[in-house]
């Protein structure tokens, strides 16, 4: 290659590499406020600001949905599988809300530990198959249950 | 190499090469795009959870791919600019600037359709979605930078700057997902692992890519010519080609 060519090469190179450590760093200064949401892990530790409005979100723990059957209200449960809070909701969900399923919800914290949401969006996963596929393999994963379950009952 | 790639620089050669792959990017990109679509649309299952709705991914993913991948192809040509100043380089940006540009609003816009139903909002500031729309920003400022600067040489090095800076935000739009809480699911599809859905699916999706990669050849090989006539017009051979079409 020209000399030339090769020194406007390095200084390309070099902006570059500068250029991403700069982003990266500023990215990196702001990723709290870059991170859409508070997971239930960050709230258990008291990183999520009392009484202002913030979004809290990860999956729907299995049956912890209460529906209030004179209103709109409901209660669930919002878990990393680690640790989870207590989220309460006037209003519509999304389609999309079931159990098992991601969720991110905006309101406030309440001093007593509880979420009060004023917004519920639902968060799916990466994860696509046709509903005949869905519907055996949750067959199997009931079948593995009871096969386990009568086993553990011997 | 070298020598076919000073040859690549010549916009008489690249003229010629244009006008004979057009019609093989044309209707090859043509028949995968629309078998892709159609399949996908009509065809393909239907998802457990979203049911129908999830068919806009037919659309959306193409889009979005291949507006992330035109700016690199943009930001390669600049770097090509920087350090070997070829013309070409300079034409082919200034070609497909606004390809790319309208292949960001429609992966915007079809993800805003697709969230709405999905999600519960047409749009929301999370980090995919906020670097998506900066990547749209970027384009309406490679285009109006390029249009501002009538010297063809120091227009061409603007905006190869720019196209520099603004390449950063192509690894964090891909990577959004995972470096931070968001609402856009993580990549059903990783170069390392088998795609998160059946092939009924993926299939019909990777033609559509296919296809609107060859679409958009076509579409580059177009409007580059047409610079090149453009720019190209004092020099002989753009006069000869003129009067033997008979203008």
């Amino acid at each position: 290659m020209h000399p030339i060519r090769k020194k406007r090469l390095t200084i390309v190179l070099f902006v570059l590499a500068g250029l991403a450590t700069a982003v990266g760093l500023t990215t990196y200064a702001l990723r709290q406020n870059i991170n859409l949401f508070y997971d239930p892990t960050q709230i258990a530790a008291g990183e999520a600001p009392l009484d202002t409005r913030i979004r809290a979100g990860g999956m729907v723990e299995e049956g912890s949905v209460k529906r209030d059957p004179d209103s709109l209200r409901v209660a669930f449960r919002v878990t990393d599988y680690n640790e989870s809070v207590e989220v309460e909701y006037v209003g519509i969900l999304p389609d999309l809300f079931t159990e098992g399923q991601g969720v991110v919800a905006m309101g406030r914290m309440r001093p007593d530990g509880r979420f009060v949401a004023d917004q519920v969006l639902a968060k799916h996963d990466e994860n696509y198959m046709p509903p005949e596929v869905s519907d055996s393999l949750k067959k199997a994963e009931a079948m593995g249950k009871t096969r386990s379950d009568s086993g553990s009952a011997y | 190499m070298w020598r076919f790639f000073h040859k690549l620089g010549s916009p008489k050669w690249f003229y010629g090469i244009a006008l004979q792959l057009r019609p093989w990017l044309l209707w090859v990109g043509l028949a995968l795009l629309l078998g892709g679509v159609v399949w996908g649309l009509a065809f393909a299952p239907k998802d457990y959870l979203q049911g129908n709705s999830y068919r806009i991914i037919y659309i959306h993913v193409p889009a979005a791919l291949l507006a992330q991948s035109v700016y690199v192809m943009m930001a390669v040509a600049g770097v090509v600019t920087l350090v070997w100043r070829m013309k070409l380089a300079d034409l082919f940006v200034r070609a497909v600037a606004p390809v790319g540009a309208v292949l960001t609003f429609l992966a915007l816009f079809t993800g805003a359709v697709w969230g709405k139903p999905t999600w519960g909002t047409w749009w929301i500031w999370d980090a995919r979605l906020t670097s998506m729309l900066i990547l749209l920003f970027l384009y309406f400022g490679v285009i109006a930078l390029g249009a501002a600067i009538s010297d063809e040489k120091s227009s061409a090095r603007a905006v190869a700057v720019l196209l520099l800076v603004g390449v950063v935000n192509i690894p964090i739009i891909k990577y959004s997902v995972e470096w931070w809480n968001t609402l856009h699911q993580p990549a059903t599809f990783k170069l390392t692992e088998k795609p998160a859905m059946p092939a009924e699916m993926w299939v019909p999706l990777l033609l559509s890519v296919l296809g609107l990669y060859l679409i958009f050849g076509w579409l580059a090989c177009l409007r580059m010519q047409t610079e090149i006539l453009q720019r190209e017009r004092r020099t002989r051979w753009v006069k000869e080609l003129v009067k033997e079409a008979g203008y």
